[in-house]
């Protein structure tokens, strides 16, 4: 398989607030199309939130990874 | 002879880290702090004064008289730093030596990467755009108030959501609520990042008929059509636009080549070290750290880096890392507050929005200037000191 080249990862294991969904849509705005970016979170709403964000903003969701305690987001900028 | 400590800014986090560190180790260091203006702003005021509930000049004292004797103040800019050579250049020409560097830059405003900002909204995160605010605020006799976030991240995320309330309370006192609609663009799919924050917000947001909009990240305003639109594709009009800035991290830290494209710096989570570097540490808003940008987690961080170098001077590992603490109080309107007490391991049970809360967050702000700079808060207060993280 292929592996997807990580632009930028970021670690909010941990971090209530921001949080990772906020993080996420801060490096999208600042990055360019194409870009790549690794999310890792610990906290369940991320589930849910970062899948639905990406979806209403139509980036590409490229895969959620169940890691040990927390789990890995890659999310692609379309536009 | 002495350890050189120079700390770049002097707001919370930088003051503090000078001040524990001449108290810690006396003679044997010498902390000059570097700050452009000499003067230390309480930002967290500038919600207040946006309701005419406090005046601009309680907010700024010298950052001189916060200082313990033993410290150095340069009022000077800090153009360049010299992580390799250990050095600092100052705008006025000289080169200013350190043995540890502290960066406490902050972070600042850049309003104009938002097309039609400038122009067609109003702030609350600088004294100026506060005042002015508050000018607007006693001149409309209603209308459709919106209130949104221009750029990820920015300083205090409840700041927004209390704006909010505090604005309802403002309109209904002034007999304006009923020809006024209030409604929060929020960045998130609810109206505050932290789920169960938002669970006890949204029902009093549905009580005082404050709307919520969600996924809604300003992109661009258009000031003479009064519309935002978001990232997400949505527009919306409004009378009155009340937007949270972009930030970012300071121009010394960009000339330098330390930050990433915004100007943050690349921080170890638990150490505060900076971009590899074991005498350089950064603090507050200028750090990359994916934590809340706010005067109480550079309060909470100050007293690690100050262990960590006390540590070095003394010439033991240092053994103090910072584990994510944060404390702050959330305003919900009619003299209610929550609180959001949290780090890395333990994330927030706020309690429900109570008179004790709103108590604390009057006494804390009026308590600030002759406790947090100077590391003066009790050891009881839940806005303290965390203990020591031991690795």
């Amino acid at each position: 398989m292929a592996t997807t080249e990580i632009t930028r990862s970021i670690d909010a294991r941990g971090m209530a607030c921001p949080g990772p969904l906020m993080e996420l849509i801060g490096a999208i705005r600042r990055g360019q199309v194409g870009d790549v970016y690794e999310v890792l979170s610990s906290d369940e709403g991320s589930k849910t939130d970062i899948p639905a964000w990406v979806e209403k903003a139509r980036h590409e969701l490229v895969e959620v990874v169940p890691e040990d305690g927390y789990a890995r987001f890659v999310v692609r900028k379309a536009r | 002879m002495p350890a050189r400590v120079v700390v770049l800014g002097g707001g919370v986090g930088g003051t503090l880290v000078a001040n524990l560190l001449d108290k810690e180790l006396g003679r044997d260091v010498h902390v000059t702090v570097v700050d452009p203006t000499g003067m230390h702003d309480y930002q967290p005021g500038y919600l207040y004064v946006a309701l005419g509930q406090a005046k601009g000049h309680w907010l700024s004292r010298e950052e001189r008289s916060l200082l313990r004797p033993g410290v150095d103040l340069a009022i000077e800019e800090a153009i360049r730093i010299h992580p390799d050579a250990g050095s600092v250049q100052l705008a006025r020409g000289s080169n200013l030596e350190w043995d540890y560097l502290v960066v406490a830059t902050g972070a600042r405003l850049v309003p104009d990467q938002i097309p039609g900002l400038v122009d067609g909204s109003f702030e609350f995160y600088s004294l100026a755009g506060a005042e002015r605010l508050g000018q607007e605020l006693r001149r409309i006799r209603g209308g459709r108030i919106k209130v949104g976030i221009a750029g990820i991240p920015y300083k205090c995320p409840p700041a927004p959501i209390e704006f909010t309330f505090m604005v309802d309370g403002y309109l209904r006192e002034h007999d304006l609520r009923d020809r006024s609609e209030v409604e929060l663009l929020s960045p998130l799919n609810r109206a505050f990042t932290i789920e169960s924050a938002s669970k006890l917000i949204q029902p009093i947001m549905e009580r005082r008929g404050i709307g919520l909009t969600t996924f809604f990240n300003v992109e661009s305003v258009d000031p003479s059509a009064h519309t935002v639109e978001s990232l997400e594709g949505e527009k919306q009009e409004y009378d009155l636009l009340v937007l949270v800035p972009p930030h970012e991290g300071a121009e010394v830290v960009k000339a330098s080549d330390l930050g990433d494209a915004s100007g943050w710096l690349p921080t170890d989570r638990a150490t505060l070290n900076v971009g590899g570097y074991d005498n350089v540490f950064a603090l507050g808003d200028a750090t990359d750290l994916p934590i809340s940008k706010s005067g109480s987690t550079a309060h909470f961080e100050a007293p690690v880096i100050a262990s960590r170098i006390a540590s070095l001077v003394n010439g033991t590992a240092p053994k103090t890392n910072y584990g994510g603490r944060v404390m702050c109080f959330l305003e919900t309107g009619d003299g209610r507050a929550t609180s959001l007490r949290f780090d890395y391991e333990h994330p927030p049970i706020p309690p429900k929005p109570n008179r004790a809360w709103h108590v604390a967050k009057w006494l804390f702000n009026r308590l600030y200037w002759e406790t947090v700079p100077q590391g003066r808060l009790p050891e009881r207060a839940p806005f303290t000191t965390p203990k020591e993280v031991t690795s």
